[in-house]
Formats: C-alpha cells, structure tokens, sequence
C-alpha cells in the first residue's frame, strides 16, 4: 500500500513511527506546514522553548537521561543557526539528536531569501550527517534514515533540512522499515583474539585499573550491570571520567573518584601508577591525559571504543578493541569466567594498601567558612539531603561542575548531564527542563553558577509553562569562578573581565518569571534552604551565595602530569610553565 | 645509495616494513575513497581534512559508477604515521564512505596523472621543446606559430620533471588533473 501525503504530513508520522513522543523546538516561516500538522495530533507533545539553543540542549538532556534520541525543530535561518553550538556539544559528547529545520523553498535555495541560511553548509562538520531533501518523495526514507545514523554506533548528531515547498507538496510515504539504512553499520562485536589478550593482561595485572567513559552509559543500562559485574568479581579499582559518572556506583568499594584536571589523588596517582590500564569507552581526553608524554608510562593500555577512530589518536593502545562497550564486556567476562576466575590477588592486596594510603589524603576536604559558605560544601549537603531520592543532576559549566562531579555521588547511569567535551555554559538549564519533561515526577537540579546561567535564563519561562518542577541550584560568586582561577594561577591574578558588576537579584527575577526565589548567605541556614528548595511543588531558583575566591582542587595544572596535582591553595605559586600556559 | 641507508619508513616497495609507528617521520599515502555519489559528498571530506589540518597534496573525484551511485576521490596525504592511520579512521567513519583503500600500503599501484602544458617561443627553443616534448610522449594538442599546448600522462615525478625542462623554453601556464590510482594485478 502506498500513501500519499504532504511533506509536512510525512514529518509527524516518520517521528511516530520513529517512537518519538518529546519534540524541542520553536516555530517560524520555512516550518509553518510542519506545526500546522503538529497542531491537529496529540500523539507527538511540543515544547516551546524560549530560544533554539534552549530547544536543543533540552533535546540533550532528554536523550541523556532516557537513552532515546532528542529531537528538535527550528526554522530555517537564525532558527537553524541558534542551534549550532548544541550541535557540537552533542558531536563532542556523543548525544543522539535529530534536528529538523525548516528552509526557504527549494526554487529560492542560493537567492539570499528572506531568512535564508546554507544550513547543511553550516553544519555538515559538526554532525554526524545532514540531508538537504528536495523532493518529497525522499522526505519520510531521509528521516527514517536520521534516527538510524543518531542512534547506531556512537551516538550523535544529525540534522535534516526541509524546504518549505517540500512540506507543503504530496509525496510517497517510507515506512521505517522498508527505510535503506544498511549501508551505515558499525561494528558492535569486538574481536575475540583482542578480547582474550585483555582477559589474559587482567588474569596478569599487578595494579590493574578500569578507566571508563561516557561509552559505557551510552552503551545502555545493561553495560553498566556488566562493569558492575566485572569490577566485582575482580575487585579492581575503577575511575570514570566526567561523562562516565553513575555507570559504577559511587558507594562502591572499588569506586576512586572521578580522574583527570580536577580529579580525586587516589584516581590520578593510580592512572599514573597502574601496569594495566583498561580503558572502557573512554578517549583520552586531554582533561583527562595531562602531559602525554607523561601519561601512565608504565602501563600497558586496553582500549575498548566503538569508533574506530578514538584507537591511538591521542594514546597507543597496546589491545585496541573495537566494538561496543556492552557487547565487549559481555565477551570478556565470559571469557574470563570460562578461563577459571584468575586474577593476581596478592598483588592485588598490595595495590589495595597502596590505594587506601592515597586515599587518607582525602583530597576533597574543605573547612567550613563562619562568614559565607563554602561551594563545597553547599554541594555536599545538596548531595547529603537529596541522598537516595529519585535525582537527576544537571550543570553548566566552570568550577560549580567539577564540585558537582566532585562532591555528589552518582548510583546509576542516565542520572547525570553535563556538558563535558564542549564546555557549553547555559546548557544545564534546558537540560533540566528536558530530563524534567522526560520524568516528570524526579527531583532535576541544575548545579549551576550564576554567570553560565545567565546564558540561557530565558528558558525559565519555559519551565513555568510546562509545570517543569526544575530546581536552579546557583553557586552565586560573582565571578567567573574558573576564568577567575585561572588568571589567579596564570595571568599574575589580573583579573581581566571575570566578574559581573550588574547581576540581577535572582529571588526577584524569580518571582518575575513566576516562580520561588530562595536565597541563602550563610551555612546555619543552608539545610533549611535546600530542604525549602526540596519542598516546592514547581521550578526554584536557588541564589546559593558562596565564598567568592575559593578555587577548584585537585587540580593538575596545564602541560602537567598526573603525579603533579596540586591540593590547595598552598602549592599554587608559579605551577604552571611557559609550555603550561599556551593549553586551555 | 646503499642498501645500508634506507631510511626508516622510505621503503614502501620493499618487502620489509620498516616504519615505526612511532617515529615522527612524514609519508605521502595515496588514498581511494569510495563515496556515495551526492551533493556536497567532496565538502565533507575536504571539511574533514582542513578541520583537522591533515594535508591535501593533490586531489581528484568524478563518478565512476552511474547506477551504483558510486564516486571515487583519489587522495594524496602526507603525515606521521599516526596522523595517516587517523586520516584512514576519520574517513572510514563517515556515513558516506563505502570504503577506503590505501594504495601505498595495499601493494603496488599504478598512479597517473594528466598534465596541459602552454609553452610560447620561436626558433631554437621553441625545436627544443618539441623534441622534449616527444621523449616525454607528450602530445601537441594545440599549436599557434609562437605556442604549442602539450598534453601528457604519467605520474606525478614525470609530469614534474617535464615542467621543469620547458620552463627555460617559455613554459607560461600549466594545468594539472592530480592523481588517479589503482591497485595492480586482479
């Protein structure tokens, strides 16, 4: 059976027949057909965000925190162009979105139309691919093809463009599965020769490490039962980077922390230390590596990646596996039981003692503060309150993201949402409507500093619309608190524009939106505040005042090794060298 | 020179691979991309390239198969070991790459390249380059009394060395297709 049906038509049933039930976007010229039809059904819910950059770090948060793709819909132009940076944030941190945007009709492509934009030209390097669809026929096949490419192997972007004549003309609707989507299929099985060569290196290993990633929990859930699994039966120590947070329990025995620029001493020194590095989709980042040509020189490395491409590009593996994390781990622990358990357990024991001796450093101690309050330390009676509770955490970004990373801890995957290769400031804000609007009946806090927020308040708005509960947790220091280290450790403490001198009043801005404002300057009362916070059936806005000059440690300084981190204000003086100061 | 002096990483015909992976030696690698046939396919490899700032010493791309939809871009790179290993990743990952053949290291390949060349003179030079013209199996494929325009194939070294010679013989213009390359044998 054929149907015949409008472009715009086409749109909405390929997102049915795609499962999607969440659309982030915002209207305009180039995609009026499409909303007319989003208009007529009720299968597919719209949320109306405050400006496009909202739409699509909204659509992250949503794909994060439930595994599915994010899907955003903008105009042609401006509305196409907005959308940009989150476009990169999801490439970097591997996030299935599908944007659709509207376009100027096809015999109006190349003439400087009245919001006219090459927007395949724009972002054809920052997705994973982009379509330009000029026929109608190849609309539903072309998106149908969209969810395939976001979704398999890693993850990431994808955007189709749709003219508006194409929307408006009758074509030949695809149904999903007739869709051609075979010629896209990367490998999932790791080869089993490397497989066994990893078994035999963790049966071996004197001071083993499981270094995982963001690819474990874009995996799916059943990865992170599997590492789970693994690092129980073996009892290895294991650290997670920024994105990788919640696939091992933070309550776990075997758990150091967070490793890289601002992670735990016992994580980094073991990195640094270890004769066995099992890198479980990861990839080397530089926050994470440090000097390269310092990084862990004494060990051998394993490096399981579904994309080829992230093998020896910043470090060589000595058993590159390329294949997804679940799959991998599966064949692995198989393997590994079937060969008889093994693994060195007094080395393992001596490993453990050397661990422990890191450990009492206990890097992440703070003293409180009588006159304000430490971000710390409002971090850690955030994670003290919300323990246990139904919790999902966003961020922007800049130290209050590292205290986060640092100081709550993450007992499940899909719980946590940052912006990690990227840096965007303003995303956490949308990204907690999208997690809200995902599960509506979650606590979603967004741990957040007042300058990053600003970046995106608008979408407090949508927020109200939509009854999205969202808690706006502010560390207000009135700084641009990690430009502010920075200068402070680099620039000979000049600091040049890394401060606000006309920031609104947040209780107000709050109750102008039309939500709660709190405010809190003191420690006495912050448990108050937060349970207060807790409490409110709707969105709040949280101005956590904190001490303004407090830095972010551990930190290993530019162009330093992992050996090299520094703990406090004490060590602070001239730590980073010429080399040092070109890094970012 | 000796065979003592091979350098490292300078023996692609040899029966010995002698690269280091980690040496930090610059190859030229001549690579055959296969891609589907779509609008705006070549922007997306040569976005690739000069996002990453891998090198493009020469490049060609046409159809080669109409109902399979199919195009070939023949690629000369040069880089680190590393660095062509990661080109090869980079582009394999693509949604539009079918498959990529690096013919300096899959074997021995034929590598060509078409070169016009306008030479202008009279007299004594302009019976040079004729003659110069025809060691090099170069074609006349236009001809003025004051200027020939030379057609000739052949790889890259060739078309060089030609170019070379009848640049002293008034060589005013020259245009160059890059390198077209496939594997030998079957």
């Amino acid at each position: 059976m054929t149907r015949q049906m409008t472009g715009a038509k086409m749109v909405v049933q390929a997102l049915r027949e795609q499962g999607v039930e969440v659309v982030f976007g915002y209207p305009g010229g180039a995609v009026l057909p499409i909303y007319d039809e989003i208009f007529q059904q009720n299968d597919i819910r719209h949320i109306l965000v405050r400006h496009e950059q909202g739409a699509i770090h909204a659509a992250e948060g949503y794909a994060r925190a439930t595994g599915k793709p994010g899907v955003v819909l903008v105009t042609s132009g401006p509305g196409a162009t907005n959308v940009v940076t989150g476009i990169v944030d999801a490439l970097m941190d591997s996030i299935p979105i599908v944007v659709l945007s509207g376009q100027v009709p096809t015999f109006m492509i190349g003439s400087d139309a009245f919001q006219e934009g090459d927007t395949v030209g724009i972002t054809r390097p920052c997705t994973k691919m982009n379509w330009l669809v000029k026929e109608t026929d190849k609309l539903a096949e072309t998106i149908h093809q969209a969810f395939h490419v976001a979704t398999a192997g890693r993850p990431g972007p994808v955007l189709v463009d749709i003219p508006k004549d194409v929307q408006f003309a009758t074509g030949t609707y695809v149904e999903k599965p007739k869709a051609r989507t075979d010629h896209y299929a990367p490998r999932v099985k790791g080869d089993i020769e490397a497989i066994t060569r990893m078994v035999e290196m963790i049966e071996t290993a004197e001071r083993p490490v499981f270094y995982t990633g963001g690819g474990v929990i874009n995996s799916g859930p059943a990865a992170s039962q599997l590492l789970r699994e693994f690092v129980e039966a073996t009892g290895f120590p294991v650290t997670s980077t920024l994105m990788g947070l919640g696939a091992y329990p933070a309550s776990g025995k075997s758990w150091l922390g967070m490793l890289g620029m601002h992670g735990t001493y016992q994580a980094n020194w073991v990195m640094h230390d270890c004769d066995v590095m099992l890198n479980i989709g990861a990839r080397f980042d530089d926050r994470i590596t440090g000097r390269i040509n310092a990084f862990s020189p004494g060990s051998k490395k394993v490096h399981v990646d579904i994309d080829p491409s992230s093998i020896n590009k910043v470090i060589r593996a000595d058993v590159p596996i390329i294949g997804d994390v679940g799959h991998v781990l599966e064949d692995a622990l198989k393997i590994w039981k079937a060969r008889g358990r093994k693994v060195n357990r007094e080395a393992l024991a001596r490993w453990w003692k050397q661990i422990d001796e890191w450990r009492a450093v206990d890097c992440l101690a703070y003293k409180p503060s009588a006159t304000s309050i430490r971000p710390q330390h409002a971090v850690a009676r955030l994670e003290a309150l919300t323990k246990g509770m139904d919790r999902y955490i966003t961020t922007e970004v800049g130290q209050h993201q590292m205290w986060a990373a640092q100081y709550l801890g993450f007992e499940d995957p899909n719980r946590w949402m940052t912006s990690g290769g990227l840096g965007t400031m303003g995303y956490g804000l949308p990204a907690s409507i999208g997690v809200q609007i995902a599960h509506p009946q979650a606590l979603v806090i967004n741990v957040a500093g007042e300058a990053s927020w600003l970046m995106n308040m608008q979408e407090m708005g949508t927020a109200i619309q939509y009854r999205a509960p969202v808690k706006q947790f502010i560390l207000n220091n009135e700084r641009l608190g990690m430009v502010r280290q920075w200068q402070e450790l680099l620039h000979g403490e000049r600091y040049s524009h890394s401060w606000s001198e006309a920031l609104p009043d947040f209780v107000k801005l709050a109750e102008a939106f039309g939500c709660k404002g709190i405010r809190c300057d003191n420690e006495a009362d912050l448990d108050d505040a937060i349970r207060e916070m807790i409490a409110y059936d709707g969105p709040v806005i949280f101005d956590c005042l904190v001490e303004k000059h407090e830095n972010c440690f551990p930190m290993i300084p530019s162009g330093n090794a992992h050996n090299q981190m520094l703990l406090g204000e004490a060590e602070t003086q001239g730590v980073i060298g010429a080399s040092g100061a070109v890094l970012v | 020179m000796s065979p003592l002096q091979i350098k490292q990483g300078s023996s692609k015909h040899s029966a010995y691979d002698l690269r280091d992976p980690n040496a930090e030696l610059i190859e030229t690698h001549t690579l055959a991309v296969i891609v589907d046939n779509e609008s705006g396919v070549l922007a997306r490899v040569i976005g690739l390239f000069s996002a990453r700032g891998y090198n493009i010493d020469s490049l060609t791309v046409a159809e080669v198969d109409h109902l399979g939809h199919r195009s070939r871009i023949t690629v000369v790179t040069s880089g680190t070991p590393q660095v062509i290993i990661q080109i090869k990743a980079q582009l394999e990952r693509m949604v539009i790459v079918h498959a990529v053949h690096d013919l300096t290291v899959e074997g021995p390949s034929v590598q060509r390249e078409l070169a016009l060349f306008k030479v202008r003179g009279k007299g004594e030079a302009r019976i040079e380059a004729l003659r110069l013209a025809e060691i090099f199996r170069a074609n006349v494929v236009d001809s003025t009394l004051e200027s020939f325009v030379f057609e000739m194939t052949g790889t890259p070294e060739k078309v060089d060395a030609f170019a070379e010679l009848m640049r002293p013989l008034g060589l005013v213009e020259v245009a160059r297709t890059g390198v077209a390359a496939l594997a030998r044998g079957a």
